[in-house]
């Protein structure tokens, strides 16, 4: 089973950290990566720009409209995401709880709509 | 069942469907020498026919978790009932849950209570509470939330939420609903049976105790009796005794945790013959422990009424008045009427009157207001 965890943190946290706050944010997320690849469970994963990188497009009665900003503005923003295989959500909740994000911000597990192909 | 195919509506449908196959076939062909394992394999064949069925007719739900589950636990020859029951338990409790349904499943799935039977304890409609029940079965089988006992690291948390809901259970029936508070028990006393943990015990023993008291602690009036004016010669001591040797229990592991020093408290109390004479010390210490524990605002204010007690109500005023000038428990109503005895004990009755005025507003049970206004009364 795939499951999605999403990684909401304070994007400002980022920006204010210290040299030596940023070295260890980054290597904490190195190691995680890492032993999750041990593991197996991992599928994929990335880091994501500042939401001040973002950019919101929807199509209205036909006509395209682009706008600056994410989609909502919130407290926590999305930064990142691993893309796991686990046993079942209790597995998955395990793997998530490692995440260093989890430590500040939340991490949000989603199940993957699997669609079955004839 | 459920384990096995991973979605509860799915497990009662094969469960039925084995049922109706042995009614047909036992009487022809003899009794399976062991009923239970016959019931269950051909529940799953059932099971594996209807979504083939449901596969050719729509996009199946998803065919392909059944085969891992299916394939990856043979069921062994005697199956674990009471095992099967606590791993019902944690599905029921499970923290991914929307608390509510958490309850409501927990009542239905392990209690067998009807859904008309829990919509009427949590003051909804059969329908919404259907509806919630509806939610949380979909995400147990869309999310693949387990139907197992968690692993040793996840125990602690996962057993706190299901003592939670048994709690809310309990609390649910203090002054109405017997009924509900003989379930909790039945459920405390399933969870020490099945998993001896000293919070589990400690829950049990706290709920003895409180439910020893039951019939003494509201008039037939329906008003409720304070401990110190119940008759104590009508307390349940079987089941104090039985609450008692549990908290012993709790506390022998050295793992004692806040549903035990509860007990412990509410033991001192079961214990004494009389309000003078209960062992306030005893109590005041049991809850500075709690404080360390499990901090909370509500605690310090049973701990300022047991200094009262000890020291007297100037003392316990103090405690209170810091804990609300602090801009907590301001819409707590335990804690205006908690100050307003102790301004009456105090012979404040101005200062009394305004306090149990206060409580008034804001307190919700009935028990609880008729008491609030006779004391009003007497002042």
């Amino acid at each position: 089973m795939r499951y999605l965890c999403l990684i909401y943190e304070d994007e400002k946290w980022w920006e204010k950290a210290s040299e030596a706050d940023m070295q260890k944010g980054m290597a904490d997320y190195n190691a995680f990566t890492q032993s999750i690849k041990q593991s197996g469970k991992y599928i994929g994963g990335e880091a994501l720009q500042p939401t001040k990188t973002a950019t919101s497009v929807r199509i209205r009665n036909g006509k395209l409209s682009t706008t600056d900003g994410p989609y909502v503005e919130t407290k926590e923003q999305l930064g990142g995401y691993y893309l796991i295989n686990a046993k079942d959500l209790n597995d998955a909740v395990q793997v998530a709880s490692r995440i260093p994000g989890a430590q500040h911000g939340t991490v949000e597990v989603r199940p993957i709509m699997e669609f079955n192909q004839p | 069942m459920i384990r096995l195919l991973g979605d509860f509506d799915r497990a009662e449908e094969a469960l039925q469907d084995a049922f109706a196959a042995a009614v047909e076939r036992w009487p022809v062909e003899g009794v399976p020498a062991n009923p239970r394992s016959w019931l269950i394999s051909t529940g799953r064949f059932k099971a594996i026919d209807r979504l083939r069925k449901t596969r050719r007719e729509s996009s199946p739900p998803d065919p392909l978790s059944l085969q891992e589950r299916g394939n990856d636990s043979s069921e062994p020859e005697d199956y674990d009932v009471t095992d099967d029951r606590l791993r019902l338990v944690f599905t029921c409790c499970h923290p991914a849950l929307n608390p509510d349904a958490q309850v409501a499943m927990t009542l239905r799935e392990v209690c067998s209570l009807t859904t008309e039977q829990v919509a009427a304890a949590f003051l909804t409609t059969a329908p919404t509470l259907a509806q919630r029940i509806v939610r949380a079965k979909a995400k147990i089988r869309d999310a693949h939330i387990p139907y197992e006992v968690p692993s040793l690291p996840d125990l602690p948390e996962r057993l706190a939420s299901v003592l939670h809901v048994v709690y809310l259970v309990f609390n649910q029936g203090y002054f109405t609903r017997a009924d509900l508070a003989t379930e909790a028990i039945r459920l405390g006393r399933l969870l020490v049976e099945l998993l001896p943990e000293p919070e589990a015990i400690g829950l049990l023993a706290l709920m003895l105790l409180h439910d020893a008291r039951r019939a003494t602690r509201t008039t037939t009036g329906g008003v409720l009796i304070p401990l110190e004016e119940q008759d104590r010669s009508q307390w349940n001591q079987e089941q104090i005794k039985e609450g008692v040797a549990l908290v012993h229990r709790a506390f022998q592991t050295r793992r004692a945790g806040p549903y035990a020093l509860q007990a412990a408290i509410a033991a001192v109390h079961a214990e004494a013959r009389s309000s003078a004479e209960t062992d306030w010390s005893e109590i005041v210490g049991l809850y500075d422990v709690l404080l360390r524990m499990d901090p909370s605002p509500v605690v310090e204010l049973n701990r300022a009424a047991a200094v009262a007690m000890r020291d007297g109500p100037e003392h316990g005023l103090a405690l209170i008045d810091a804990i609300l000038a602090r801009g907590e428990l301001e819409e707590y109503h335990l804690a205006h009427a908690a100050r307003a005895d102790l301004f009456r004990r105090l012979g404040r009755k101005s200062e009394a009157t305004a306090a149990y005025k206060r409580a008034l507003e804001l307190a919700v049970e009935e028990p609880e207001r008729r008491l609030l206004e006779r004391r009003l009364q007497e002042l």
